[in-house]
């Protein structure tokens, strides 16, 4: 009886295979296990709060985070920083006020502020407008199995220096081994130790890479938490219905197949 | 409604009368959902309550999304952040209704392919597959305004590319693509004119969806034998059918709920999986991405679309005997809307006096073939244009077009199908009779 229904499941997945093809020309991504991984994942708002260090830090000088309102800092599903110290935060950027027509400082009411650099894209999104994993051959399985690999991206990205530059155009371009192409314009922004955590938390390129793309993963999905919560519910939910429909409906059919048993 | 015999309403109590004499809906409700219908119904002909779904839960979705969405080329991208990160339940929403068009299209394909199986499309039923297939090209339009208005990367590349079809038709095309447009560009005006009818499309379809059941109530279910239900008398047609409530009812709800489950894991653990992660940058006129590749459920056709390049024979013939008329562009376009077509001719194409596959022993191994191909052809729609994809594309094209416009026609005459059953109900015994298959039911009443 289920065979039917199997069989469309099968054929529901295997719908979505086209949707990759082949994607950029970049290096070998590797899958990191982040804590938000998984049905059950969710984020690490240490990882978060050192994320948005690093980011305040380094990446904030030529990118922006447009979209993210500053008070969803203190949200429970991200970096959950206390009221006081959002605000604080908040004065740190000035934001122009159309009402003032002048510059004030921000409030937790803002937003972070856009790119200053008008080659540097704004990283709000950037966690989910990357794919670190495709295929194979455009099936779409490795998305499947190990997530689209956004912040995986990124991260490789950040420690995917060659060291080597060169000039075009008048622009210095960087080798990186994970960048479509090969060559970016950033010069590279990580190299260790750029920073110092007040709990000592390990500097490296490797950890900073890691941490600043977990936080790149909140701002690209900050309901990240409340969507899994909910889609567990769903499936809890519809599969205990799924059992009493499946009941009900053997019930009601029994008498009508019983007819013809023998 | 219905040419099957059966109980119809009878108002009792005085109101009820009152209400018959002056509006008769109780009994429009009533014979709607106490149809007889084949009681040998498998587990393919769940889809229509799960397109049914779909359509509810687009709308709804829809028109709460409608209430925080801005359609303006500055704004919309970020409105759709906006219900991402500050409207209650908003990304739950955007997710159910971004996964719903895919759910919608994994349904409205089975359905398809059910019918083409099980014969659903020949006569008495041709209009309810002529209206389903009108369904299926408004669904498609809906879909694809609907993917234009996030206004993300692969929104505006999709849809530049895709309104570039209508400049391929001779003479007029470059008109009609202004047109259709508003400028000479994707921008603004095509936003708002996409926006307007995302949301008028579906309104129109849920016309069509009444239609569209209207008349098979009319003509009855198809079922998996292909045999009609006997009309001769009441008696005779309650041994081949049950009224759909409650027996149907329940069982595609079942059918429906199982699916959910799998719909709420993927929008509440992997909700981009189907999706495009270029969307996710704003549209940029001035920067194309890489490789545009509309969503999954257009890539079959997108796939014939291509296919026919320039230096396909037929293509050449084509130009040459036109003299030019007919490009490489404007074949693909005609390809891939009359791939659509052919589908739509199905009725008519098919000669075999046999309904369902099942008693088809050569059209069985042909209709597989069609379903392999279907996702062959989706896989190369997503596949870069270059070898061996291009000539695999038109391999896959071909075979779609065959089955249609030969193998349908051929079989009916060539083929020499295996006994149909007599009536459905023995069909139904065979299944559920255990030992002694196909034997007249036992005489012990209903209950």
């Amino acid at each position: 009886m289920f065979k039917k229904l199997a069989a469309s499941a099968v054929a529901a997945v295997m719908l979505t295979t086209g949707a990759f093809a082949a994607g950029g020309a970049g290096g070998h991504v590797e899958n990191i296990d982040f804590s938000f991984d998984g049905p059950f994942g969710s984020y690490d708002q240490n990882q978060l709060q050192r994320g948005l260090q690093i980011y305040t830090e380094i990446c904030a000088a030529c990118h922006g985070l447009q979209y993210v309102p500053i008070r969803t800092l203190a949200d429970e599903g991200g970096p959950n920083l206390p009221d006081d110290q959002v605000r604080a935060y908040a004065e740190f950027y000035e934001v122009f006020d159309p009402e003032l027509d002048d510059f004030r400082p921000a409030t937790e009411n803002d937003h972070f502020p856009g790119s200053n650099l008008e080659n540097a894209p704004d990283l709000t999104m950037m966690a989910k407008a990357r794919a670190g994993f495709h295929g194979p051959y455009g099936l779409g399985i490795n998305q499947l199995l190990k997530g689209m690999g956004g912040p995986e991206y990124i991260a490789a990205l950040l420690q995917g220096y060659t060291g080597e530059e060169k000039e075009e155009a008048g622009a210095v371009l960087y080798e990186n081994t994970i960048f479509p192409g090969g060559w970016i314009a950033m010069a590279p922004p990580l190299y260790g130790e750029d920073l110092d955590f007040a709990d000592g938390h390990a500097n490296d390129l490797h950890h900073l890479s890691e941490d600043v793309s977990a936080f790149l993963m909140w701002t690209a999905e900050p309901k990240l938490m409340a969507r899994k919560q909910a889609g567990f519910v769903g499936v809890v939910f519809l599969t205990i219905l799924s059992v009493l429909l499946y009941l009900t409906n053997k019930r009601l059919w029994a008498p009508v197949k019983a007819r013809y048993k023998k | 409604m219905g040419g099957i015999p059966h109980d119809h309403y009878e108002p009792k109590a005085a109101w009820e009368k009152g209400l018959a004499k002056r509006l008769p809906i109780v009994g429009l409700l009533y014979d709607t959902l106490m149809i007889p219908t084949p009681k040998n119904l498998n587990w393919m002909w769940i889809w229509g309550i799960v397109l049914t779904f779909c359509l509810a839960l687009q709308i709804i979705t829809g028109i709460v999304l409608v209430m925080h969405y801005t359609p303006h080329v500055d704004y919309a991208f970020a409105s759709i952040e906006h219900i991402m990160r500050n409207v209650n339940g908003g990304h739950m929403l955007r997710y159910l209704h971004m996964n719903g068009a895919s759910l919608f299209f994994v349904a409205v394909y089975a359905h398809i392919f059910r019918g083409l199986y099980y014969g659903s499309y020949k006569a008495p039923r041709e209009i309810t597959w002529i209206i389903g297939m009108l369904i299926y090209l408004l669904m498609m339009g809906t879909a694809f305004m609907g993917y234009v208005l996030p206004w993300g990367q692969m929104s505006f590349w999709g849809a530049t590319v895709i309104t570039g079809l209508f400049g391929a038709i001779p003479f007029v095309g470059e008109a009609l693509q202004t047109w259709l447009l508003g400028g000479p560009a994707v921008d603004n005006a095509t936003l708002n004119r996409f926006f307007s009818l995302h949301y008028l499309l579906p309104f129109v379809i849920a016309g069509l969806v009444i239609v569209h059941i209207w008349a098979f109530h009319t003509t009855g279910n198809n079922n998996p034998t292909g045999v009609e239900v006997r009309r001769g008398s009441k008696e005779e047609a309650e041994k081949d059918t049950l009224p759909f409530w409650p027996y149907f009812v329940i069982k595609d709800l079942f059918a429906l709920a199982v699916i959910l489950v799998v719909f709420f894991a993927i929008v509440g653990f992997m909700p981009n999986y189907l999706g495009h992660p270029d969307n996710y940058i704003e549209a940029n006129p001035l920067a194309t991405p890489a490789h545009i590749v509309p969503e999954w459920y257009f890539l079959p056709f997108y796939a014939i679309l291509r296919a026919f390049t320039a230096d396909v024979w037929v293509v050449i013939i084509a130009e040459t005997l036109t003299g030019g008329i007919i490009d490489a562009k404007f074949f693909g376009v005609v390809a891939m809307f009359g791939a659509i077509a052919v589908m739509a001719l199905a009725p008519w194409l098919d000669t075999s006096s046999v309904r369902s596959a099942r008693y088809r022993p050569m059209l069985k191994w042909w209709f597989w073939l069609l379903v392999v191909d279907f996702f062959a052809l989706m896989w190369l729609g997503a596949m870069p244009a270059e070898e061996p994809f291009a000539s695999l594309s038109l391999i896959a094209s071909a075979y779609w077009f065959a089955y249609f416009l030969v193998i349908l026609p051929l079989l009916g005459v060539i083929e020499k199908p295996d006994a149909t059953p007599a009536t459905i109900e023995e069909d139904f015994a065979a299944h559920y009779g255990g030992d002694d298959a196909g034997a007249a039911p036992s005489s012990q009443p209903a209950e």
